[in-house]
């Protein structure tokens, strides 16, 4: 796919999300990954950076509550940031890279790397903030509400 | 309540939601008494901003007083008149801590991937947005949920009316952050594409950091005469001159040392059906002649509300002058104190930019006349 045309459409789906994107511009020559059987490669790492040191990040060895809810599927690992930014969190899922391709683990849901990043994000926000920042809930989600 | 919504492209309607609710311990409500229109809008009511839902609330730019806290609200407590910055920041992470408000990583609800999946890093929230943008509601409403109150919401001084505090809350902070990244002091020659109410306001800005001359470029009179009358600033008009040719007269043959660049995307790119088919990048004219007009070494900041990609940035004359391009989504958080202090001793001036005082109920018409820059619209601006 040409330079100008991988633009195009990446500019034409760039608000809706790399996930389609990297899906669309994938280059004719690159095979897609395996979609049956274990892949024996280790899965990527997934890291967020939180201010803190390590050991306020995980106290006495204990994960953050979002990513308790992931045990025995993730493995987590904590290393200090450069430059006093504080500590990496990291954890990437237990038994090799998933079975599907990003869009097509998206579409059918289950891509473990989208459970992973929101539950980091999670555990940052928990330590930096106290909280879990919520959403405002639609009047779709409030079927009980006025309006 | 009601609440101005968007129903589709270009269409908006008053209608019944449900009022907001505290979802954390550092939310508030607040009973908006003010809530402004804003070019950032534009591109949301055109339909050129995935994501949004019919029914979903516009509106960032606001003020109104306290209803109801939050178990970890300190700052504040109910009955207190506060603006509340556009931007959602936690004041806790990494970039929140470097003054980076805008920038905040906790900004957003979790679920809110979209400008990670866009940008490459979540940028901190804004009202207004929907749910994969952020996931609140905005503030053309009755009641809003302030998210972090301590961080983003700031008491208003008294003798500050209403009218002038409501632009603390985002084109004010625009303005002055536009100064301060062009690092604009006294002696400094500055040009500022764009006489809307950021624009007025960079310049302001200037003026009051000393800059020596101060040039405001637009093609509608009755703003120019707004800059002439109110900011203490040079209107010029593009339809009669040569810019570049005039900014380089006006300084002395060298370009303004510091261009601002406080036009944005236009509402409706090209392409058919408004950009949706066809459409390609945004045309960014005003910052192609920022880069043309500003001296070498000089710097250029946008300021303009930009979400993708644009056509033929002129990168030869970026390079080849030595210029330094700067830009940010203001961090409100930083200058909304020091904003009000100089709204409170008058320096600052704002309630000319609200043109048009219109109820909630006439939202409609109001970003109508806000579009079109009709009737010398610059800002209409809602009392709920």
């Amino acid at each position: 796919m040409g330079r100008l045309a991988r633009g195009t459409i990446a500019l034409a789906v760039a608000g809706a999300g790399a996930t389609a994107v990297r899906a669309l511009v994938v280059p004719r020559h690159r095979s897609w990954p395996r979609v049956t059987g274990a892949d024996p490669r280790p899965a990527r790492w997934q890291v967020v950076t939180l201010t803190g040191p390590p050991e306020a990040v995980l106290p006495g060895g204990r994960w953050p509550e979002p990513l308790r809810r992931l045990d025995g599927a993730v493995e987590v690992h904590t290393r200090p940031a450069p430059g006093g930014r504080g500590t990496e969190l990291a954890a990437r899922p237990l038994g090799g890279s998933p079975r599907l391709p990003g869009l097509a683990a998206h579409l059918v849901g289950d891509d473990p790397g989208l459970l992973i990043r929101q539950a980091l994000r999670e555990a940052k926000q928990l330590a930096e903030t106290g909280e879990v920042l919520r959403a405002d809930r639609s009047r779709l989600d409030r079927p009980g509400a006025a309006g | 309540m009601r609440a101005l919504c968007w129903e589709g492209v270009d269409a908006l309607a008053v209608r019944q939601v449900p009022d907001p609710e505290l979802r954390n311990a550092h939310d508030m409500i607040v009973r908006v008494r003010r809530s402004a229109t804003c070019g950032a809008d534009l591109p949301l009511l055109g339909g050129r901003i995935p994501f949004l839902a019919a029914g979903d609330v516009l509106g960032h730019e606001f003020l109104g007083e306290v209803v109801e806290v939050g178990p970890e609200v300190r700052r504040h407590r109910v009955d207190d008149r506060v603006v509340v910055c556009a931007a959602v920041a936690c004041g806790a992470c990494w970039f929140c801590r470097q003054g980076l408000f805008a920038c905040c990583d906790n900004g957003s609800s979790t679920g809110a991937a979209a400008t990670e999946s866009a940008w490459g890093q979540p940028t901190g929230g804004c009202y207004g947005r929907p749910a994969p943008l952020g996931g609140f509601a905005g503030s053309h409403a009755e009641y809003v949920r302030v998210p972090y109150a301590d961080v983003g919401a700031f008491t208003v001084p008294d003798p500050v009316s209403d009218d002038r505090a409501v632009f603390a809350s985002d084109a004010a902070p625009t303005g002055w952050m536009g100064a301060e990244l062009g690092e604009v002091g006294p002696g400094d020659v500055v040009a500022v594409w764009g006489a809307g109410a950021v624009g007025q306001l960079t310049a302001r800005s200037a003026v009051l950091r000393g800059a020596a001359r101060v040039i405001v470029i637009d093609r509608y009179d009755d703003r120019l005469r707004m800059v002439d009358r109110h900011v203490g600033a040079e209107p010029l008009n593009y339809r009669y001159v040569d810019v570049p040719a005039e900014l380089r007269e006006r300084s002395g043959g060298r370009g303004p040392d510091v261009c601002v660049e406080a036009v944005g995307m236009e509402s409706e790119p090209p392409g058919l059906l408004g950009g949706r088919l066809g459409g390609g990048a945004d045309r960014p004219l005003a910052l192609r002649e920022a880069v043309h007009a500003c001296r070498k070494g000089g710097t250029v900041v946008v300021l303009g509300t930009w979400t993708g990609f644009v056509d033929a940035f002129p990168l030869g004359a970026v390079m080849n002058k030595g210029l330094t391009v700067r830009s940010a989504r203001q961090h409100g958080q930083r200058w909304i104190p020091m904003l009000l202090d100089r709204m409170a001793r008058d320096e600052l001036r704002t309630e000319h930019l609200a043109t048009h005082r219109l109820p909630l109920e006439r939202g409609a018409d109001g970003y109508a006349l806000f579009r079109e820059r009709a009737d010398g619209c610059v800002r209409a601006v809602f009392s709920p």
